[in-house]
C-alpha cells in the first residue's frame, strides 16, 4: 500500500494541491486571497503536465552535443530521425529531431487497457519509457523529455499571468469604489442599494405587483 | 445557395479564411487599441468584423461545395496536422462561425451610441480593442481543430470578457464584483477543461480533435480517459452556464456595459455549446458519451431543472437584464435537452434553437440598450409606456420577446416545434410537456414586460424620450427580420443545423480531410 502511494508521490501532490488551491479559491471572503487559490490551482495543473512529459533519465528537451545537427559530427544523427519518424507515419514536416520527440510519437499513442487512473499514468511512464528506447533508436545520444506539455505550460503560464494581471486590476477598482475587498461586505452593501432601487417609488409597486401576472 | 459569393472571393483569400477569420480582428485590436479617439476604433472594429463576416460566409459556401466534400482543413503555419495545429471547418463550425460573426459584426456597427454613452470617453477606443479581441477569441474557438489550442482561445475570449464586464462600473458599480466572480468562475472552467485535455494527451498522446477521435474509441472503459471527459465536461458546463453552474452569468449580464450583454447573451454562451457539443459527440463519440457513461442520465436532468429554475427566477426579477439573464440560462437548457438525446435530430434541433436564441436574445438586449441610453437603469418601471414613445424599438423588441415564447411564424415557434418533434420521436413526451410548460413562463415574464411597454401611461411624463438612434435601428431590425424570416421560412436554417449534425454524426472525422 505504502508502495503505491509512494510510487505516485508526484500525482498525490499534484491532487493536494488542486484540492487546496480550489477551495481557497471558492472559501475566503477575501477577494486577494480567492486570486491565490486560483494561482495554486494554476501552478498544480502545470506541474501535472510537466509530470507527463518526465522520461525516466531525460534531461531538457535541447539538443546538445552530438545530437545537436549543427555540431560537428551530429549531421548523421539528424538524417537518422527524419527517417525514423517518416517510418513512424508521421505528417510533421522539417526539424525532425524535435518532432521525433514530440508528443506525437507513435509509442505514446498505443491503447492502454488500464482500469484506473493511476495504473493509466504507470502505462504512461512505461510509454515514456518506450519513447526513449525510440529515442535511441532514432539516432540520438542522450534521452531529452517530451517538449511539448513543457510548451503547452508556458502559454498556460502566460495566461494564467493575464488572468491574475486582470483579476488583481478589478480587485484594486472594487476597492476604489466599494472601500473593501471582503466579498461578504460588498454583497451587504449590494443587497442594500438593490432592496432601495426596488422601493425607489413605493406607491407604483403596488401597481406593477398587480400587473405581474 | 452562396455560389456567387466563392466566384466572388478572391483566392488567396478563399485559400486562407479559416486563418484570416482570427487574424483580421486579431490585426486589428492592437490597431484599434492606439486609436485617437472611440469613432476611429469603431470604424475599424467595423471593418474587422466585416471582414470576419465575410471569412465566414465564404467558408460556409466552401463546406457546401463538393470539392471540399464538407470539411475544409488548415494547417497553421504550414505544420501538417496532426503534429501542427489544425483549423478545421466543418458544417458545425462554419454555421458557429457565421452566426458569432454575424452578431459581432452587428454589435459593432450598433457599438458606437451606446459606448458613448456608458464608457468613459479616454477609454473608448481601449474597449473597442478589448472587445475585437473578446470577438477573435471566440470565432478561434469556433474554427480550431486543436484541443489545446481551444483552451487557448476560450482564455483569450474570457479575459478579454472579464475587462469588458468590469467595465460597467461606470454606470453601476457592482459590475465589479460581478466581473471579478464571473472571473473566478470562469477560469476555474477554463482551467478544469483543461485539465482533462492532459488526461486525454496522457492517454493518446495527441492533442488534435480528428486525431483523438480516432484514437479514443479503442481506449474505451479506461479511467484516465473517463476523468479528463468528467473534467471536460465540467469545464465547458461552466462555460455554457449550464444549469447549476449558472451563477456567474446574470450578475454580469446585468451590469456590464449594454453593448457587452448584447454581444456576450448572442455569443459567448452559444461558443461553449458548441465546443461541447464538437467534445461529446466527435472528440468522445456518441456510444462514449451516451453509452458508457450514460450521459443522458446526468445532462437531462441538469436541462430539465434549468428550464424550469431559470423560468421561474426570470418572473420575480424586477430588472429586465436580469430577467432576460435568467431566461437565457433557461434558454441553454432547451438547446442542452435537445443535445443531450444523443440523436442526429436532437443535435440539430439544439442547434437550430441555438441560432433562433442568438437572434431573439441578440434584438431583445439590444433594444434594452436603446432604452439604457435615455434611462441609464433597465428597472421594469422605465419601460413603461415606452410603446408610445419609442414605437419602433418597442415594436422590434415585441417581436425578439414573441419569439422567446415562440408564437407561431416567429424563430423561436420553429425552433421548439422542432425539439418538441426530437423528444417526441425519441419517446419523451413528458420532456416535450416540460417544453411546453417553460413555454408558458416565458409567456409570463415575457408577458409582465410587454405589458408594462404597450399598456401602461409613460413612467415619468416630464422626462424625454426618443426612439433608438438610427445606428441601433438598423442592426435591431436586421434581427427582428431575420427572426420573422426564421419563422416564415425555417427550412433554410433547419437544413443548416441538419448539415451541422450531419457533420457531427454523419461522417467520419479524419485527419486532414481525408476521410471524405
Amino acid at each position: 500500500m505504502a508502495e503505491f502511494i509512494l510510487e505516485r508521490g508526484n500525482y498525490w501532490a499534484i491532487v493536494g494541491l488542486m484540492m487546496i488551491g480550489l477551495y481557497i479559491a471558492f472559501s475566503p471572503t477575501n477577494l486577494i486571497k480567492r486570486l491565490i487559490g486560483l494561482g495554486m490551482f494554476q501552478t498544480s495543473i502545470i506541474l501535472f503536465y510537466i509530470t507527463l512529459a518526465r522520461i525516466d533519465g531525460g534531461t531538457a528537451p535541447i539538443l546538445y552535443g552530438v545530437d545537436d545537427p549543427k555540431a560537428q559530427g551530429g549531421h548523421g544523427g539528424h538524417e537518422d530521425a527524419g527517417h525514423g519518424e517518416t517510418t513512424h507515419g508521421e505528417t510533421g514536416s522539417g526539424e525532425a529531431g524535435l518532432d521525433a520527440l514530440a508528443g506525437h510519437d507513435a509509442s505514446a499513442g498505443q491503447p492502454v487497457d488500464a482500469q484506473d487512473v493511476p495504473e493509466a499514468l504507470q502505462h504512461i511512464a512505461e510509454s515514456a519509457h518506450d519513447a526513449a528506447a525510440a529515442a535511441h533508436g532514432a539516432g540520438f545520444e542522450h534521452v531529452y523529455s517530451n517538449p511539448l506539455p513543457h510548451v503547452l505550460m508556458l502559454t498556460a503560464i502566460v495566461v494564467g499571468v493575464a488572468t491574475l494581471a486582470v483579476g488583481l486590476g478589478i480587485i484594486a477598482r472594487i476597492r476604489e469604489a466599494y472601500g473593501t475587498i471582503e466579498m461578504d461586505e460588498i454583497r451587504a452593501m449590494d443587497i442594500e442599494l438593490a432592496l432601495s432601487e426596488v422601493s425607489e417609488q413605493p406607491g407604483e409597486q403596488t401597481v406593477e405587483k398587480g400587473a405581474g401576472v | 445557395m452562396l455560389d456567387w459569393l466563392l466566384a466572388l472571393t478572391p483566392g488567396f483569400v478563399a485559400a486562407h479564411a479559416p486563418a484570416l477569420i482570427v487574424v483580421a480582428p486579431m490585426i486589428a485590436a492592437p490597431i484599434a487599441a492606439v486609436m485617437p479617439n472611440g469613432r476611429s476604433a469603431w470604424l475599424l472594429a467595423i471593418l474587422a468584423t466585416g471582414a470576419s463576416l465575410f471569412m465566414a460566409l465564404t467558408m460556409l459556401a466552401q463546406v457546401q461545395t463538393p470539392e471540399t466534400g464538407g470539411v475544409i482543413s488548415y494547417a497553421m503555419g504550414g505544420w501538417a496536422p496532426p503534429a501542427g495545429i489544425e483549423f478545421r471547418i466543418d458544417a458545425l463550425n462554419a454555421l458557429v462561425l457565421v452566426l458569432v460573426s454575424t452578431i459581432g459584426f452587428l454589435a459593432a456597427i450598433f457599438g458606437l451610441p451606446t459606448i458613448e454613452a456608458e464608457v468613459y470617453r479616454p477609454k473608448q477606443a481601449m474597449f473597442f480593442a478589448a472587445y475585437l479581441i473578446c470577438f477573435m477569441g471566440l470565432c478561434g474557438v469556433a474554427a480550431t481543430g486543436d484541443a489545446f489550442n481551444l483552451f487557448v482561445f476560450l482564455e483569450i475570449s474570457s479575459i478579454a470578457t472579464y475587462v469588458l464586464v468590469a467595465l460597467g462600473a461606470r454606470l453601476d458599480r457592482r459590475a465589479l464584483p460581478a466581473a471579478a466572480s464571473y472571473l473566478l468562475m470562469g477560469t476555474i472552467g477554463a482551467s478544469f477543461f483543461v485539465v482533462g485535455v492532459g488526461f486525454l494527451y496522457a492517454t493518446t498522446g495527441t492533442l488534435n480533435m480528428a486525431d483523438l477521435a480516432e484514437r479514443l474509441p479503442a481506449l474505451s472503459g479506461n479511467r484516465a480517459v473517463m476523468a479528463g471527459y468528467a473534467f471536460i465536461f465540467v469545464g465547458l458546463g461552466i462555460k455554457s452556464a449550464m444549469f447549476p453552474l449558472h451563477q456567474w452569468l446574470p450578475s454580469a449580464y446585468a451590469y456590464s456595459p449594454s453593448f457587452v450583454t448584447t454581444f456576450l447573451a448572442a455569443t459567448a454562451t452559444k461558443v461553449a455549446v458548441y465546443a461541447m457539443v464538437r467534445f461529446l459527440f466527435t472528440v468522445f463519440g456518441t456510444e462514449f458519451a451516451f453509452g458508457d457513461s450514460s450521459l443522458t442520465l446526468v445532462l437531462m436532468p441538469m436541462a430539465i431543472a434549468g428550464m424550469i429554475a431559470c423560468s421561474f427566477m426570470a418572473i420575480f426579477q424586477t430588472d429586465i437584464r436580469r430577467t432576460l439573464a435568467y431566461s437565457s440560462v433557461a434558454q441553454v437548457g432547451y438547446m442542452l435537452l435537445g443535445v443531450s438525446l444523443g440523436t442526429a435530430v436532437g443535435v440539430s434541433a439544439g442547434l437550430f434553437h441555438l441560432v433562433n436564441h442568438a437572434l431573439m436574445k441578440g434584438a431583445l438586449f439590444l433594444a434594452v440598450a436603446a432604452v439604457a441610453i435615455n434611462y441609464r437603469q433597465t428597472q421594469l418601471r422605465d419601460f413603461r409606456g415606452l410603446g408610445r414613445a419609442a414605437p419602433w424599438t418597442m415594436t422590434a423588441f415585441a417581436i425578439g420577446g414573441l419569439s422567446l415564447i415562440g408564437v407561431p411564424l416567429t424563430a423561436g415557434f420553429q425552433s421548439k416545434y422542432v425539439l418538441v418533434l426530437a423528444l417526441l420521436g425519441s419517446g419523451w413526451w413528458w420532456a416535450a410537456m416540460i417544453v411546453v410548460f417553460t413555454s408558458v413562463l416565458a409567456v409570463i415574464y415575457m408577458g409582465r414586460i410587454l405589458e408594462a411597454i404597450f399598456f401602461r401611461p409613460l413612467a415619468d411624463p416630464n422626462r424625454t424620450v426618443s426612439e433608438a438612434p438610427f445606428l441601433m435601428l438598423v442592426p435591431l431590425w436586421i434581427l427582428a427580420l431575420a427572426n420573422i424570416w426564421i419563422g416564415v421560412r425555417g427550412g433554410d436554417v433547419l437544413a443548416l443545423a441538419d448539415a451541422a449534425a450531419q457533420a457531427v454524426f454523419g461522417q467520419a472525422y479524419l485527419v486532414g480531410g481525408a476521410g471524405s
